[in-house]
């Protein structure tokens, strides 16, 4: 395996190939005009003395679906839970640069991190859903933040369930535990559980990487439709799926310092989708889509 | 076993051999000595069962001289001052391992364990020490204050108090149990009280005479079983998940909501198994509450100021001048607070076994 | 949360809110903290009235506490508790020779020979029940089998404090020797080594310092039972130094007697001999932490 070539010091070149890759019939357009939700200027994330990652600037925007693909240990979960301040979790977990979120920065000390994620939400890798019932899982969320009449929440919890094309597989076992599902189940009822607090922000860590090929490919139907009400960012060690589903996506690797035999996750490049896959700017995203690493 | 050696010579063997029979020995010593303890202790227990029969467990008048034993104030009190401490531990266990596991900087992790267990190593007849010289004393002034507060109530106050926050909390939370035990409790208490005329709390929270008593005792032990309880709690408690404990947190919940969504429901049963091995310590701690519950005869009382004596209180106070049929019905106590002991042992170990065993199916 | 428009950044705030669950989040952390007090507390009193009370007693005209006799009369004040220090010292080194050894040797047993097979799960079971007796009953049971028969002794104190630890010893060995590795193991029987040989040369070695510290556990709360010696050492007042045979006594049972009087003599003995306890037993414990911290950095 070709180790990562070392970072350029002038824009790199442009590198002309045909990279064919099998894309979406329709691809999306993702049109320059769409507001900005997330701004990152300089990010970097430290734990401990460690540096994961540095050097993150970009700008992720509004009912789009962006996508993080890269190498193993290349960062892109850590910048990731940046964006709903979930390295609080983690002791000895530092964040340099900016993150603004509409303006406002992320880290900021007037911030409230259960304020934050209010409106940025999460799914995570494995499905994790509480070992309550269907509907007390979905209620959950609304139910923290306030929300008590039954007739609401019974509203809230369908509504959810339809749009995480869960409603019509479970409707009549509400009442049952959600550990009793399937796994692709499970999966789309924490994306109902996560889209029932009506965030603006909805973030995937490897969603489907626990999952088989047919419920993966229900999940990916279901962030197309999802992403006419959320913004939505992924991170996928599938390309594939990248290409597939996002509308712009960032491409992340490691860097090693020999100073101190660190390895760092730099960003490399942040393109529209449909130019990173058949035309990339930097011959490193290149080597990655053509399997020469990583 | 695979890896098994075996062996080609002769006298290698015998020395290989002997070893496994000397280790073999050292385990059967286990099952050797607990034979014998149950078959001598039962044996030098019948002298004073033959006598009493099951009255032994159920009549109050134990006189020596008049070769009586009624043993059931010596059960109720190693019962009471042992249901007393556990209430006192828990919740302060409970949240000291939750405290610990949850919310304090993970470096200060370990001193915090530290202190805990400095407790534990203090022997138990220092504590008692301290509380006959030291506590019973002071609080036998905190007794009294509340002793002559609840008296001075009228009857109805305390249950419809109860039943106040009890409903209060029920109305936040239709789940919360603390919320039913207090209405029900309280529920209860007043409808005794309409009924019958009589209000229990003065009859809880009696006169203090001194300071040794079943709550003084009930307090001490609690004090010893908090590093027990709050070990085996902090180990069930981070059992849990950490992307259970993620999903609550994603979803915009605070850290205390955290805790009730994926803390708790995880952690269970293990707590209660938790719960129940404090509740056995607690029942076989002999020194300390022998020198602080008072040793007074004879009473079966509700009333936690108020002295009372305990299994083996009895035993180590009354051992010294006691005659044949006298030490037999002591080692029956003993026998008794065995039984007692081991039945609770043996089910919080289950509960604490198959808790931790489904969590860790679960994860 | 109902009906939230997509933000225009005017609208959005981000900042604290004030709410009922964030005070109920506050008020449960401030519980917790505050249980944490309700637990340092006892434990700093205590402390506190042992150093306080005991350092002026163990200390006046040094080192008396430690060497003379303890007065006959007891409502007399004055030191000492010597014959109590060789007591304890006495009976709690032969119940570590005792329960010790064949505590490892259990332990060896139940991981190396039988593993699971039934003898073995009905000893770790019995075991078990048996870290649950209640330290009177052993005081009683070695009371009725041995000091019945030869008298009051130091040993059959040991005899009590031994049965105590035996069943801690063999649980906390166990645990170590699971922690071994099989491939060491099987590196020994390789090279031709016979079982016996591979536990003696190779597993117990590797397995040492957890086994030590487990042990030392065990030794200081034995140190400090009252129960088991009370019927079992009778009350000497003068220094025996023999195991087998003659009353003794020990610093847990002069706490308890001395504990129990309204003489002020006496109980100042008894804070003396509380401090020389705790000391002893905080001692102990401490060299234990010391070998499971070298044993953590080891690995």
């Amino acid at each position: 395996m070709n180790p990562a070539p070392a970072p350029a010091a002038s824009p790199p070149a442009p590198v002309r190939s045909r990279l064919s890759f099998p894309t979406d019939p329709a691809p999306v357009r993702a049109t320059d005009a769409a507001p900005v939700v997330f701004d990152l200027q300089a990010l970097e994330v430290y734990y401990g003395s460690f540096r994961a990652v540095r050097d993150v600037t970009m700008q992720i925007r509004k009912n789009e679906i962006t996508a993080f693909i890269g190498p193993s240990g290349c960062g892109k979960t850590t910048v990731l839970r940046c964006l709903n301040r979930m390295h609080d979790v983690i002791p000895g977990a530092r964040v340099r640069g900016t993150a603004m979120y509409h303006g406002i920065d992320l880290y900021g000390p007037d911030v409230s991190a259960t304020e934050v994620r209010r409106h940025v939400g999460m799914v995570f890798q494995k499905p994790n859903p509480f070992p309550k019932s269907i509907y007390d899982n979905i209620a959950f969320g609304p139910r923290v933040n306030g929300v008590k009449d039954k007739k609401r929440l019974d509203e809230i919890v369908e509504k959810s369930l339809r749009g995480a094309a869960l409603w019509d597989e479970v409707k009549d076992r509400l009442q049952h535990s959600a550990l009793g599902i399937s796994g692709g189940q499970q999966q789309r009822l924490c994306i109902a559980r996560t889209i029932a607090v009506e965030p603006e922000v909805v973030l995937m860590d490897e969603p489907c990487s626990a999952l088989d090929p047919i419920a993966t490919t229900r999940i990916e139907d279901l962030m197309r439709e999802l992403k006419s009400r959320f913004t939505i960012v992924i991170v996928t060690h599938n390309m594939q799926q990248a290409a597939r589903v996002s509308d712009r996506t960032a491409f992340f690797t490691v860097e090693l310092d020999s100073a101190n035999d660190q390895r760092t996750g730099i960003l490399v490049e942040y393109d529209r989708t449909s130019k990173m896959f058949a035309n990339p700017s930097d011959e490193r995203t290149e080597n990655y889509m053509t399997g020469r690493f990583g | 076993m695979a890896s098994e050696p075996f062996s080609l010579t002769g006298s290698g063997n015998r020395a290989d051999t002997g070893f496994r029979w000397m280790a073999i020995g050292a385990a059967s010593l286990v099952l050797l000595i607990l034979g014998l303890i149950a078959l001598t202790m039962t044996n030098r227990s019948l002298p004073v069962l033959s006598r009493m029969g099951l009255d032994f467990f159920t009549t109050r008048r134990w006189s020596a001289p008049d070769g009586l034993f009624g043993a059931l104030p010596f059960i109720w009190g190693t019962l009471y001052t042992a249901v007393i401490a556990v209430a006192l531990a828990v919740p302060v266990s409970l949240a000291v391992a939750l405290f610990i596991t949850q919310v304090a900087p993970p470096l200060l992790k370990r001193p915090l364990v530290y202190v805990i267990d400095l407790l534990a190593v203090v022997p138990s007849v220092v504590f008692g020490l301290w509380g006959v010289l030291v506590l019973s004393g002071r609080i036998q002034r905190v007794y009294d204050r509340v002793h002559e507060g609840v008296a001075a109530m009228p009857g109805f106050l305390i249950p419809v108090i109860v039943l106040a926050i009890g409903a209060g909390l029920l109305l936040t939370s239709r789940r919360s149990l603390v919320g039913w035990v207090l209405a029900v409790g309280g529920l209860l208490l007043l409808l005794y009280f309409l009924v019958s005329g009589r209000s229990i709390p003065p009859l809880v929270f009696g006169p203090a005479a001194q300071g040794r008593s079943f709550a003084t005792a009930g307090v001490i032990l609690a004090i010893m079983i908090v590093p027990i309880i709050t070990s085996l709690a902090r180990e069930v408690i981070e059992t849990t998940p950490a992307t259970d404990k993620e999903a609550a947190l994603a979803l915009g919940a605070t850290r205390w909501e955290m805790i009730q969504a994926s803390v708790f429901p995880h952690s269970k049963g293990g707590l209660v198994g938790a719960v129940m091995l404090g509740l056995g310590r607690a029942m076989g701690e002999t020194i300390a509450a022998a020198l602080v519950i008072g040793s007074s005869l004879g009473q079966v009382t509700l009333d936690m100021f108020a002295s009372g004596n305990s299994m083996p209180a009895v035993i180590a106070n009354e051992w010294g001048e006691a005659e044949s049929l006298h030490k037999s019905a002591l080692i029956a106590l003993a026998v008794t607070l065995f039984l007692i002991t081991i039945v609770v042992n043996l089910i919080a170990s289950a509960v604490v076994r198959r808790s931790m065993a489904r969590s860790a199916g679960r994860a | 949360m109902t009906g939230m428009e997509p933000t225009p950044a005017t609208a959005l705030d981000l900042s604290a809110r004030l709410s009922w669950r964030v005070a109920k989040n506050a008020l449960m952390t401030a519980l917790m903290v505050l249980a944490f007090l309700v637990v340092a507390v006892p434990l700093v009193a205590i402390l506190w009235s042992v150093i306080g009370k005991g350092m002026s007693t163990a200390f006046a005209g040094f080192p008396d506490f430690f060497i003379k006799e303890i007065p006959v009369v007891s409502r007399r004040p004055g030191p000492g508790m010597g014959p109590a220090i060789l007591g304890t010292l006495m009976v709690t080194g032969a119940a570590t020779l005792l329960a010790v050894p064949i505590g490892i040797l259990g332990a060896v047993y139940l991981h190396e020979y039988g593993v699971t097979s039934k003898f073995a799960r009905l000893v770790r079971f019995m075991a078990m029940v048996m870290t649950g007796v209640p330290s009177i009953v052993m005081g009683l049971f070695v009371y009725i089998v041995w000091t019945l028969r030869t008298g009051y002794s130091a040993f059959g104190g040991a005899l009590a404090l031994a049965c105590l630890m035996l069943p801690v010893v063999i649980g906390s060995t166990e645990q170590m020797l699971k922690l071994v590795p099989a491939h060491l193991r099987e590196a020994a029987y390789a090279l031709g080594a016979s079982k016996s040989r591979t536990i003696m040369t190779v597993v117990l070695p590797a397995a040492l310092p957890g086994i030590v510290s487990g042990s030392l556990l065990a030794i200081a709360r034995a140190a400090g039972e009252t129960a088991p010696l009370l019927f079992a050492l009778g009350a000497a007042t003068a220094y025996n130094p023999h195991l087998f045979d003659g009353a003794s006594t020990a610093l847990s049972v002069q706490i308890f007697a001395n504990a129990n009087t309204s003489f002020v003599g006496s109980q100042e003995r008894a804070w003396g001999a509380a401090l020389t306890l705790v000391f002893l037993t905080f001692f102990i414990t401490l060299v234990a932490r010391i070998f499971t911290s070298r044993l953590a950095l080891k690995r």
